[in-house]
């Protein structure tokens, strides 16, 4: 199988938020950068998928030099090579597919995968329309897969309100992954050593574009610290109270 | 300017045909006040099966019409072809914007409608605003630890809206007229569709849905003493959701996990007991109109983000308050 998993490289999740000077996005200055975290989910079900069927794994990611560093980290986990499309400017979610989707038009890929969502801007938007300029069918938010290779179809299960949702697709496809898909595997040290060897092109972009634009960034209005009400249950009753008078809830 | 609302039906999950999900109301809702604020028109699009005769009803929250795409064949959710219908009327009505909710379906569909019409999206956004003529979005990034605000140049644009955040508006007004429009579907359009669907927890409303959600967290010790969770959840009618060190034990459900990997909520009432508040959970949750926190640590961090505060032991507070609730709330 032609396998492809799109990585993205984020904040960590104990970022503290500032605004940089533009006024318009994060101060970078002390952040550490990490793996998007669903991108996890993406890469274990793609290797599994290998495991199985036999294949290549090929990851790819749009941004500035330091996007190699999660490239890296995913051949540690396994799989062949990287694409590296390099840009310093990515723009926005409509620009990353367009780049993506240039990269993996004629790849014969059977399957492309991607996290559910960025922790960054918390778009959960590349996958959907990678699948869409490519004109291939997709899934997302999905929590269980099958895919049967000689019917050339994939079987999920995606998260919806209240439950499940089983859906049907014809490969080739774009599935984005979600917590519970599996439990990415951790890099071995073996692992490690041998992705240092693996190949990662790097391709520069053309013709992308942003649609959208930020206009500001700014934090949001501190909460006030609350009233502590108590420290036994003798406070129940003005809780109670303040449900039914000030918060107006019950 | 012409906006276009899509109005979510809970097909596929009631038996007894298509109904309007509350987000439907939402969506419906603030494409008419931004269309009053930019002199522009809104209306509703509603696809289907046996979705026709609901249509009116969406008069009551600001749609003069509504837009009908009825066909059996979807009587199943399918991405492609639904974001075919949808795409084939935003251009044979000329419309400029696209509301979606920000529910599971309206997350799927507008990243691939948007790519469609090759207009920009704007997703999970909490206000519109016009603004010189155009619309300013404000969407939370970095799991809610900041704010932005985004304008969409391209021509056609498009807008997910997060659940519970925009008001429904209050139904009143006449039945709105209901205009068919036929898409050409074909087979080779369902390359991904909806074979089947399973409920969760019948009963209880879903996390990202609920008015009211109390989660519990590692200090509960063990699965079987979710059952106090669950008893001040019952007298609520809420919903019932969990820190992501519960689910990792596997005393919950991964669906039931509110923080950063897990389910964004913003419910008018969240109740945290016996979680700590780690900066992944309250990603999930700070932006819930009230926010009460029962936690024995006077330090813990859930107290800098709750209204309403008690420090002491779950196992004695919860069924107190479970109590008293039924009370108030004549439910004994
Ligand atoms: C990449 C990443 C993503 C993450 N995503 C999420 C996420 O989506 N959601 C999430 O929740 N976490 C997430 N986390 C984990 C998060 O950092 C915390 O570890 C987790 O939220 C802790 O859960 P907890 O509050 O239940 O447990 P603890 O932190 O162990 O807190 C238990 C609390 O219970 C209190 N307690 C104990 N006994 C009692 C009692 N009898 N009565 C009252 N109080 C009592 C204690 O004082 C303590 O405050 C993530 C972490 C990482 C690294
Ligand atoms: N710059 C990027 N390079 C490669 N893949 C990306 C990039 N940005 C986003 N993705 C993929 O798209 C998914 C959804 O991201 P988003 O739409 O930004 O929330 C991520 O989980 C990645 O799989």
């Amino acid at each position: 199988m032609k396998l492809f998993v799109c990585v993205n490289q984020v904040p960590d999740t104990e970022t503290k938020v500032k605004v940089g000077q533009d006024g318009k996005t994060i101060d970078r200055s002390e952040i550490n950068l990490i793996l998007n975290p669903y991108d996890e989910f993406a890469i274990e079900a793609a290797l599994q998928l290998k495991d199985k069927n036999s294949g290549e794994v090929t990851y790819v990611s749009v941004g500035g030099d330091s996007h190699k560093e999660v490239i890296r980290k995913a051949l540690a986990m396994g799989g062949d090579k990287g694409i590296h499309i390099k840009t310093d400017n990515a723009g926005d979610s409509y620009s990353v597919a367009m780049m993506l989707a240039a990269a993996l038009k004629d790849t014969g890929a059977d399957i492309i995968f991607f996290g559910k969502q960025s922790i960054d801007y918390d778009d959960s938007a590349v996958g959907t329309m990678v699948a869409e300029m490519l004109g291939l069918p997709s899934a997302s938010v999905v929590v269980k897969l099958d895919v049967d290779v000689s019917s050339k179809k994939a079987v999920c299960e995606r998260e919806i309100e209240g439950g499940k949702e089983t859906v049907e697709l014809t490969l080739p496809c774009v599935i984005t992954a979600q917590k519970g898909l599996n439990d990415p595997r951790y890099p071995s040290l073996k692992g490690i050593m041998a992705a240092k060897s693996k190949p990662i092109q790097e391709i520069t972009p053309s013709g992308a574009e942003s649609l959208t634009e930020v206009v500001a960034m700014r934090k949001p209005p501190a909460k006030q610290p609350g009233k502590i009400l108590g420290t036994d249950k003798s406070a129940v009753p003005e809780l109670v109270k303040l449900l039914h008078e000030e918060a107006k809830i019950i | 300017m012409k906006i276009i609302a899509f109005a979510e039906t809970s097909h596929g999950l009631q038996e007894a045909g298509s109904k309007f999900k509350k987000v439907a109301f939402e969506a419906a809702h603030a494409a008419s006040r931004l269309a009053g604020e930019l002199g522009g028109e809104a209306e509703a699009l509603v696809i289907g099966k046996g979705v026709e005769s609901i249509g009116p009803e969406l008069g009551g929250y600001g749609m003069k019409k509504v837009r009908v795409v009825e066909d059996e064949k979807l009587s199943q959710y399918s991405a492609t072809a639904y974001a075919k219908a949808i795409a084939f009327v935003v251009e044979s009505v000329s419309a400029d914007v696209v509301i979606f909710p920000a529910s599971a379906m309206g997350k799927d569909l507008a990243p691939r409608v948007a790519a469609k019409l090759k207009a920009g999206l704007a997703a999970d956004c909490i206000a519109l605003k016009a603004e010189g003529g155009s619309v300013l979005a404000t969407r939370p990034v970095y799991a809610g630890k900041g704010l932005i605000d985004v304008k969409i140049n391209s021509p056609k644009k498009v807008f997910t809206l997060r659940p519970n955040v925009f008001s429904p508006g209050a139904p009143n007004g006449s039945p709105a007229s209901v205009e068919k429009i036929a898409v050409d579907l074909k087979d080779s359009d369902f390359t991904s569709r909806v074979t089947g669907v399973s409920v969760a927890k019948a009963g209880r409303p879903d996390l990202t849905e609920a008015n009211i959600i109390v989660s519990g967290g590692r200090g509960l010790g063990g699965p079987e003493n979710f059952n106090i969770v669950e008893g001040l959840a019952d007298v609520l009618g809420a919903a019932v959701g969990a820190s992501r060190a519960v689910v990792d034990a596997g005393w919950r459900p991964h669906d039931d996990q509110v923080g950063q990997t897990g389910k964004t909520v913003s419910p008018s009432l969240y109740v945290a007991v016996a979680i700590s508040g780690a900066i992944q959970h309250l990603a999930g949750m700070s932006s819930s109109k009230y926010i009460v926190a029962i936690n024995k640590d006077k330090d813990a961090p859930i107290f800098q983000v709750a209204d309403y505060g008690i420090v002491g032991d779950a196992f004695e507070i919860v069924p107190e308050l479970t109590s008293q609730l039924k009370k108030a709330l004549g439910r004994e």
